[in-house]
């Protein structure tokens, strides 16, 4: 049988159709992207979650962790007390509940402080730089500041670093020996940390120590008090001193009827500690109605668990022996047209206690600033501008002291932000970051290829057993469970090879380069349908209009 | 080996000699005896390595051949009239997709009305539909043309069809001479798909071709049929060799070339007119007849050869073009354009009407006095038709043509009819 | 059939495969085994249908021919013989002098295509060829009107053939003509949106897949493009059966349906989330498993997509509207779709 016998016309060789370049009929064409998920966008450190989950579901925990403290040096850390932004903004969170990114985050950490994964500086770079504080804005900044290879030295006042995470945050979150080792391997990058010392005048330790920048970290340590009428004869407390009692072990005041007046996390952690020291009694009382208080809905949750009474939408308007009067606040109706929000109603009713406890944030100590005037202070924080420069040169500023967020999650990424502008001034340049891509919102997916995945619980302490001691609340994942967590990841906006392109293109048009090589479409047939835009379950084609 | 059977049996017999790998069947009278002898034979084991399958209409079992051949089967089916029809679209695709079939078609006529016996009305329905077509005028003959139908199909990977008249040859039963497998293994080589469905070299079968190629395309089955004709000459003279009998070639001539008046026909018509121009020749008068084997391709040359000598041609036909007269006679007029010939054209046998000697032989008579006109009907009933026309011109409502005629012919009571 | 293998294709096992992010639900997943992923996720696949075809942009039966022919040659380890119907199918794939078949292909006639199938199984079984296995495709049109005489006999002789049907509802090729698998109430040239009972009329039509079912053959399937991993595991089911067998795949049609090219899968899928498109799997004529429903939604989001429905939608003819609800309803009881 040869080819020539073949009846004409009606019988035709395989492979003709390919002389078909069906591509012209094409008035759209569509192009791969990479668009930013949601998670990253909203990290205070830019994590690249995507990244490391990734990495963490295919078991490569190392690079997970090598990822992920690419950008933040605290994992087993911040895998625990961070307030997870990412989580909230997490595109899962519409399918069905949100990837449980941080305590895939706190599974890494703790591979990472097992294996004893350390940092590596970077070749020195011969400049200085004088950190003010060892709390988490400076840990973070000095962190990257090694690996841009300048010599750091941090000025701690304390007796122990780690500011806040130490002193503000209770042991039952986050239990030392984690914020330890964390800390000990920033400083093991050659990071010099001066502990009890104040720094009383910024320029001239400057000047003593040949630094040839400065970053003040020293967050905002002065309690914000309110004084009551009335004559009362109970202690009134600040949350911050109680809290920074606690880790120093001092003599505890909470005893008898505790009330917490205040409605954030640090009240929450005041009450929680409170409970764990034997208090008989513990009460919240919050101005805000249960759907406004700042404090995030777990700590909530776990505090009314563990025995403390949360009264919401009242006011302390006086304090006379061991009675608390309170003020019956109300949601205004007008509140929508410019009005307060929460009015009092003109009814009042009374609290018994044995000690006020009031939580109601903090500032930053003007004190510190007396002998460095050219320093502006704004508002009850250090001025500085988008670069996170204050009004004198070459001095930075970071973390609570600055405006922000006053979370360790936002002080952590200011470390890094501060960092890299310091990096970028001590070469002379100005920080510029870089340009970030369209995020990858919901809409621009397709869910349904997803599969069912409920989110993975965290192991929680029985409440009983929480009120006995400081043990931490909240367990570690098991790995298969970590690894699942790491599944259940979207990869918004970035293409994880899923060869749903691949598969779906009815002209066979796109080419697969092979696993981490991604595809390429072969613009010769692809008549441009957009099936492929349609289908990318992550958002990572696009469609744009052929030059025609 | 001489045997005493009917026409189908021997042609079923000499279809399993053939070794047909794919025989698919649908009853239809007068064919059935054919497939229904090739079952018995499939089933009992005397033919192997062969598919027999009952499918469930003509255009199911044509559409069966077809993709049987295309995977490379020497394949086999029969069928008759209205089963023709049925399957009509699938015999266009079978032979405009090259695929050598062979089929028999047991001739009969196509209704309505309704009529199980022989004419060439089915065969005439498919003369343009690209088959080749041979007609056989004896048992014998149809039991060896089936033999070179699959050796001429697979030479030009064109279907053929093999015409023999239902019941007059179909269930006829006469002295045949079997050959043996050896001689028609002798003849019939293994079958070798010119083109095939085969998984280790594909190919696209049926494409659609549109106006840029469909007149090539179209040209050169043209042409491969004209290639037939030298093809048919060759085998037929190759079975002659082998088997000993002159049984096919494109015309098979009596006396044609050396006579003034000659019929010109197709089948088992042949015998009837050769008893009778024996006896006219022994009577001194100069009649031939010339006997057309290749219907498709026609085989104008040979005709127009064959018919150099005469002064007058009856074109005989068992079916004729309603409108236009015998198709037959049409294309002799055209092959022989030019020829100093007179042609008339005769229908007759229609939906199996018998030809009797005596009839033929009045229209030779008539031919002889020059009194033959154009286009004669045999033994049409005019008084019938004369009366059947004069009622339509009253205008009456007179009930169905049919059986006003036959009350005329006294067959149905007048009573019946109001 | 093994008891082995079925265990890895059967429909229960992708919902309890361990969570790998889209699990089994997209064309590949590089977490998942090798025997999880789809033909089409290897760079190994036959392309059975190439490039270079004429299919409309969007085109679900290019896509679902593909599908099913690609999955085939690997259960057959590429011994697949495919006969095809006239329709777009055959035209959009081989206009001389181009074909887009890379596998031996054979068109004849629009209503013969089963036949022509079982012409080849018969030719194959008399050379003793039993690895060489053949597939007749065709059009709703082609198969549930045309082509159905040859269709039944084939099923009645049970000849070795997979019989896939690609269900876009209607004569596309000619111009968009009811067929006897059009839907309820849809638009085609010869069901227009006018008079009383706009579209095709309600309680008409063949389902052809029940019809199969009751021929009692070994197997019949639904399939929808949007679900690949069914899709194929059904093809390579069928594949290992002896004996006729009758695939009916929907293909969504953007010229016919009068939807965006971009939302041909969208569609197919959402055709099978509100329950007018039944996915089930039926052996010897008993129904034997169905294809769940994961999310489902209301008839009204499928039909708002397509122009084919825009009347149904018009605040008169709710009429219209309950009754296709209605419809998938029953299809969900029917076919146990939850």
């Amino acid at each position: 049988m040869t080819v020539q016998h073949k009846p004409f016309a009606i019988t035709l060789d395989v492979g003709s159709s390919h002389l078909n370049k069906t591509g012209s009929w094409r008035s759209m064409r569509p192009v791969y992207v990479d668009r930013l998920p949601p998670c990253n966008k909203t990290c205070p450190s830019g994590e690249d979650i995507q990244g490391w989950l990734s990495l963490a579901e295919e078991e490569d925990y190392e690079g997970a962790w090598r990822l992920l403290t690419r950008d933040n040096p605290f994992p087993a850390i911040m895998g625990r007390v961070c307030y997870h932004p990412c989580e909230g903004a997490c595109n899962r969170g519409s399918l069905d509940l949100p990837v449980g990114i941080n305590s895939v985050e706190r599974f890494i950490g703790e591979q990472g402080l097992i294996n004893n994964w350390q940092f590596e500086a970077a070749e020195d770079s011969g400049k200085k730089v004088m950190i003010i504080g060892a709390g988490p804005a400076g840990l973070s900044a000095a962190y990257h500041l090694r690996r841009f290879g300048h010599a750091v030295t941090i000025y701690e006042a304390a007796e122990k670093p780690g500011g806040m995470l130490r002193y503000g945050i209770p042991k039952y979150r986050l239990p030392r020996e984690k914020l330890n080792a964390e800390i000990y391997r920033v400083e093991n990058m050659g990071v010099e940390i001066t502990l009890n010392h104040k720094i009383e005048d910024i320029n001239t330790a400057r000047k003593a120590g040949g630094f040839d920048a400065v970053l003040i970290c020293v967050g905002a340590q002065k309690s914000n008090m309110l004084t009551f009428e009335g004559d009362a004869d109970i202690p009134v407390l600040d949350a911050l001193t109680v809290l920074r009692d606690t880790e120093l072990e001092k003599p505890n005041q909470l005893i008898g009827r505790v009330v917490v007046y205040g409605g954030g996390n640090s009240a929450m952690d005041v009450a929680r500690t409170a409970v764990r020291l034997g208090a008989q009694d513990v009460k919240v009382v919050s101005r805000e109605d249960p759907d406004n208080m700042t404090a995030h809905k777990f700590e909530i949750i776990e505090t009314m668990e563990e025995g403390s009474e949360v009264i919401n939408l009242r006011t302390i308007k006086s304090v006379n022996g061991h009675e608390i009067s309170l003020e019956i606040m109300k949601i205004s109706e007008q509140h929508h047209s410019g009005q307060l929000r929460v009015v009092g109603t003109g009814e009042f009713e009374t609290l018994e206690a044995d000690v006020l406890v009031l939580a109601i944030g903090q500032n930053v100590d003007p004190v510190l600033f007396e002998n460095s005037a050219a320093i502006e202070l704004q508002e009850h924080t250090i001025k500085v501008d988008s670069i996170m420069q204050t009004t004198q040169d070459g001095i930075f500023a970071a973390g609570d002291a600055a405006p922000s967020q006053r979370s360790v999650t936002s002080a952590l990424g200011h470390g890094k932000k501060s960092a890299r502008a310091i990096n970028a001034w001590l070469a002379g340049k100005v920080y510029q970051p870089a340009p970030q891509n369209e995020i990858a919102s919901f809409d621009k997916m397709e869910p349904w290829y997803y599969s069912d995945a409920p989110r993975t619980v965290q192991p929680h302490l029985d409440a009983v057993r929480r009120k006995s001691g400081f043990a931490e609340v909240v367990g570690d994942l098991e790995p298969d469970h970590a690894k699942y967590e790491a599944r259940r990841c979207m990869s918004c906006g970035n293409c994880f090879e899923c060869d749903n392109c691949y598969g779906i293109c009815p002209d066979n048009a796109i080419r697969k380069l092979g696993q981490g090589r991604g595809y390429e479409f072969k613009y010769d047939y692809c008549k441009g349908c957009g099936m492929c835009d349609t289908e990318c379950p992550c958002g990572a084609i696009n469609m744009i209009p052929e030059d025609i | 080996m001489l045997r005493q059977i009917s026409g189908s049996i021997a042609v079923a017999e000499a279809i399993a000699l053939c070794r047909p790998e794919v025989v698919p069947c649908y009853p239809i009278t007068p064919q059935t005896h054919i497939v229904e002898h090739i079952s018995t034979l499939v089933k009992s084991g005397q033919l192997k390595n062969c598919s027999y399958e009952n499918v469930e209409s003509e255009f199911a079992s044509m559409s069966f051949c077809i993709g049987a051949s295309a995977a490379g089967s020497r394949t086999y089916t029969a069928t008759a009239s209205q089963g023709l029809l049925f399957m009509m679209e699938a015999v266009y695709n079978a032979s405009g997709l090259s695929l050598p079939i062979v089929m028999t078609l047991g001739n009969r006529s196509i209704g309505a009305p309704i009529n199980i016996w022989n004419d060439h009305s089915d065969a005439m329905s498919v003369r343009d539909a690209g088959w080749i077509q041979l007609f056989v005028e004896s048992n014998q003959q149809a039991l060896d043309v089936h033999i070179q139908a699959f050796k001429l199909a697979e030479a030009l990977s064109l279907p053929v069809m093999v015409n023999m008249d239902g019941f007059i040859l179909t269930h006829a039963i006469t002295r045949v001479d079997m050959p043996t497998q050896e001689q028609v293994d002798q003849f019939l080589p293994a079958f070798v798909a010119r083109q095939k469905l085969d998984t280790d070299a594909p190919l696209s079968i049926g494409a659609m071709v549109g106006p840029d190629a469909f007149t090539e395309v179209r040209y050169l089955a043209h042409h491969k049929q004209k290639e037939a004709l030298a093809v048919i000459e060759q085998q037929a003279a190759e079975f002659h060799e082998i088997f000993g009998r002159d049984s096919g070639g494109l015309i098979k001539s009596y006396f044609a070339e050396h006579s003034e008046i000659v019929f010109v026909a197709m089948g088992s018509v042949i015998g009837t007119m050769l008893e009778l121009i024996e006896e006219l020749r022994t009577e001194g008068h100069s009649v031939g007849i010339l006997s057309l084997r290749s219907f498709r391709p026609f085989p104008a040359n040979a005709i127009c050869n064959a018919l150099g000598n005469a002064k007058q041609a009856i074109i005989f036909e068992k079916s004729f073009a309603v409108g236009m007269g015998g198709v037959l006679a049409s294309e002799i007029h055209m092959a022989t354009a030019g020829n100093d010939l007179k042609i008339s054209s005769v229908i007759g046998g229609l939906g199996g009407r018998t030809i009797t000697k005596k009839s033929l032989g009045k229209i030779v008579e008539c031919a002889m006095h020059g009194e033959l006109d154009k286009e004669v009907f045999l033994d049409l009933e005019g008084t019938t038709v004369v009366k059947e026309l004069r009622r339509q011109q009253e205008g009456q409502s007179s009930g169905p043509v049919a059986e006003n005629i036959l009350r005329d012919m006294g067959v149905v009571s007048a009573s019946k009819t109001l | 059939m093994s008891k082995e293998e079925t265990s890895t294709l059967n429909p229960s096992s992708r919902q309890t495969v361990k969570f790998y992010q889209t699990g089994t639900f997209t064309v590949g997943n590089r977490l998942l085994d090798e025997e999880f992923r789809t033909v089409q996720a290897t760079t190994e696949r036959s392309n059975s249908l190439d490039s270079g075809h004429r299919a409309c942009q969007g085109c679900g039966q290019a896509l679902g021919a593909r599908y099913a022919l690609d999955a085939a040659m690997r259960a057959t380890d590429n011994k697949i013989i495919a006969a095809n119907a006239t329709g777009c199918l055959e035209v959009f794939t081989t206009p001389y002098p181009e074909t887009a078949w890379s596998i031996p292909w054979v068109h004849s006639l629009f209503g013969n295509v089963a036949a022509v199938a079982s012409g080849i199984a018969a030719a194959l079984k008399s050379k003793g060829d039993s690895t060489t296995r053949v597939i007749a495709q065709g059009g709703d049109g082609g198969t549930t009107d045309i082509g159905f005489g040859c269709l039944s006999g084939m099923f009645d002789r049970n000849d070795d053939v997979l019989y896939i049907c690609y269900d876009n509802g209607g004569y596309m090729n000619t111009g968009v003509q009811r067929s006897s698998a059009t839907p309820a109430a849809a638009r085609t040239a010869t069901t227009m949106p006018v008079g009383d009972n706009p579209g095709s009329s309600f309680n008409t039509g063949k389902y052809l897949p029940t019809i199969a079912m009751a021929h009692e053959i070994p197997y019949v399937a639904t399939a929808s493009v949007h679900d690949l991993h069914d899709l194929e595991r059904k093809v390579e089911k069928a594949m290992t059966f002896r004996g006729a067998r009758y695939i009916h795949i929907n293909v969504p049609c953007p010229l016919g349906w009068g939807s965006q090219p971009a939302f041909t899968i969208k569609l197919s899928r959402m055709g099978v989330e509100c329950g007018l498109v039944p996915l089930f799997e039926a052996e010897n004529g008993q129904l034997t498993d169905s294809t769940k429903i994961r999310y489902r939604i209301p008839v009204e989001e499928y039909l708002k997509l397509q122009r084919r429905f825009a009347h149904v939608l018009k605040p008169h003819n709710t009429h219209q509207l309950d009754a296709i609800r209605a419809i998938a309803e029953n299809n969900i009881k029917r076919f146990n779709l939850l």
